[in-house]
């Protein structure tokens, strides 16, 4: 088998597309690329997932961290308390087990325990809290020039907020934030290991990679190949983020490098 | 346990709960709470260890050796912890079993990897078949503990790399001026100057040690992570003398308790700790310590 016709048969395994039956003997090193690259779009799914849907939770919970009133600041602070200080592999089962006593009381809530919604959840959940504090310490260090400017000019409520105390906010948070990013990448290769069950064989990449260890008793084939694929992944975040963190800093005065001139170091 | 525990089919309510939480397994659910502390407290010396020879070692003007310490720590950080578990799990018990192998069994000469096998003469097996059931357990922790070093000593070693490197520049020319050698300005003036920038930088690290410790569950030790799926799952009157329903979600909330207890403590103790080392330092806590003092 070519593998070209390997690709076309495991690319999209992992969703359900293509070839049902997993290779069973012969490991090629084209169906350990094929299927752990298929194994992937998960990671990739959970983490979008999580950081669109965290984005905005986690700005609207350090507002509330940040907030004067008590009733408001304490459910915020616990709740970023409980998903920081826990470890996510246990948050992970623990949800499992209740989403399961959730499905079994109420019907109609069957889709929780299935891998796409319910993980997804606690990741968001997860990285929700992490965020938020960073956009929270973020949100504490904002120069008091800024807002004084905005007093001055007589800026208040909503627009203070969209114009001045937001977009500083993500500035500073910034570096932070592309590290959480990152880890939560990173964390999406807990999900298959942590209750949530793999339906149909169609898991993610470390559920691919364990797979092929597992069966060839070699770990120095997959787990590399694995560690390639999130190293992609890695840079490719670190890639967007900059450029977004470049964008959010673009009315900062910058370093500018000058060159001297060929002729000038030339001629003097 | 209790001398009303013999026929828990009789008992309810409260005394039925002091039995069932009494049981021989519940007694190894929390000894298991042990094998967590333990493996914090092994874990975290030695894979300081690792990560002071890693900063050491991306420091090193010969370029071999720093360019070895710098790709320990880029490439361990770019990829996922856990999978680095499940490699070096297998990865490193080959690797004893082929050492073994080749000096034990140097007369053998069919090839270890035979297909999909990894065949080494009986010898070479670690633990030998014939050792007791302590010896397997105590190996397999062992090489957990090994491999949770490998990944937080990198980890580490990016820490104390940029701690080594926040050290005041005056500090180290100072003690060029009075005629020290490289060795000695490193190990008597660097070094024990270095540890209050990497404190900040080394609580992160024990925080995010502590919460990887469920990840032993992965690796074959049998943990609270383990003891909690086996005690909370549905029991059956046939296969238990206390049938209970799916309870995993009380164990898992349990764990999630003790998780965040330890990291409150560790938070507290981390306080504590950062206001003993910056006495006297050249730093902003240490100048507000002195301030509030006078």
């Amino acid at each position: 088998m070519s593998c070209v016709q390997t690709i076309q048969d495991y690319a999209f395994r992992s969703i359900g597309f293509g070839e049902r039956l997993l290779p069973r003997d012969d490991y090629t090193l084209c169906e350990h690329f094929t299927l752990i690259g298929s194994g992937m779009i998960w990671n990739i799914y959970f983490g979008l997932i999580a950081i669109l849907f965290g984005f905005f939770a986690a700005t609207g919970l350090a507002l509330a961290k940040n907030s004067s009133s008590a009733r408001v600041r304490k459910p915020a602070e616990f709740f970023i308390y409980v998903f920081r200080g826990s470890p996510l592999f246990i948050q992970m089962f623990f949800a499992y087990a209740v989403f399961l006593s959730i499905k079994q009381s109420v019907p109609g809530f069957s889709l929780l325990t299935s891998a796409w919604l319910g993980a997804a959840i606690v990741l968001f959940l997860n990285t929700t809290a992490y965020s938020a504090e960073i956009f929270f310490g973020a949100l504490q260090s904002i120069p008091k020039g800024d807002l004084e400017a905005a007093d001055a000019y007589g800026i208040t409520g909503w627009t203070r907020f969209k114009r001045i105390i937001w977009p500083s906010m993500m500035r500073l948070a910034w570096p932070a934030y592309t590290n959480e990013a990152i880890f939560l990448f990173h964390a999406t290769a807990l999900v298959y290991f942590s209750g949530f069950p793999v339906w149909q064989q169609r898991g993610d990449a470390l559920y691919y990679a364990s797979y092929f260890a597992d069966k060839t008793f070699n770990p120095f084939i997959p787990y590399p190949i694995l560690a390639f694929y999130f190293i992609l992944l890695t840079l490719a975040v670190i890639t967007i983020f900059g450029r977004i963190g470049k964008r959010l800093n673009r009315h900062l005065p910058q370093a500018v490098v000058r060159r001297p001139s060929f002729m000038r170091t030339l001629f003097r | 346990m209790f001398s009303y525990c013999t026929d828990p089919s009789t008992l309810e309510g409260f005394s039925w709960l002091s039995c069932y939480l009494t049981t021989g397994k519940h007694m190894a659910f929390y000894q298991s709470f042990g094998i967590v502390l333990v493996l914090l407290a092994i874990t975290a010396p030695v894979a300081l260890m690792f990560g002071f020879a890693g900063a050491t070692a991306a420091r090193s003007r010969i370029w071999p050796i720093s360019l070895l310490g710098k790709s320990y720590t880029a490439i361990v950080r770019g990829v996922p912890d856990i999978a680095f578990f499940m490699f070096f799990v297998i990865a490193l018990d080959q690797g004893f079993e082929y050492l073994r192998h080749k000096v034990k069994c140097s007369d053998w000469s069919e090839p270890i990897r035979q297909g999909n096998d990894f065949v080494v003469c009986a010898q070479a097996k670690l633990p030998l078949s014939t050792s007791p059931q302590w010896v397997h357990e105590t190996y397999g922790f062992a090489l957990a503990v090994l491999t949770f070093a490998i990944v937080f000593g990198a980890f580490a070693a990016n820490v104390l790399f940029g701690a080594m490197k926040a050290v005041p520049r005056a500090q180290l020319e100072t003690a060029e001026a009075y005629g020290m050698s490289p060795r000695q300005t490193f190990w008597r003036i660097m070094v024990p100057q270095m540890w209050v920038y990497a404190l900040p930088g080394l609580s992160n690290l024990w925080m995010i040690l502590i919460k990887a410790t469920p990840l032993l569950f992965l690796l074959g030790v049998e943990d609270i992570v383990y003891w909690a799926r086996e005690l909370g799952a549905t029991k059956t009157a046939r296969f238990s003398d206390y049938p209970h329903g799916n309870w995993n979600a009380y164990y898992f909330g349990g764990l999630l308790v003790f998780y965040l207890m330890l990291t409150s403590i560790s938070e507290r103790v981390y306080k504590r700790l950062s206001l003993r080392l910056s006495h006297g330092q050249a730093t902003a806590a240490g100048e507000a310590q002195r301030k509030a003092a006078t």
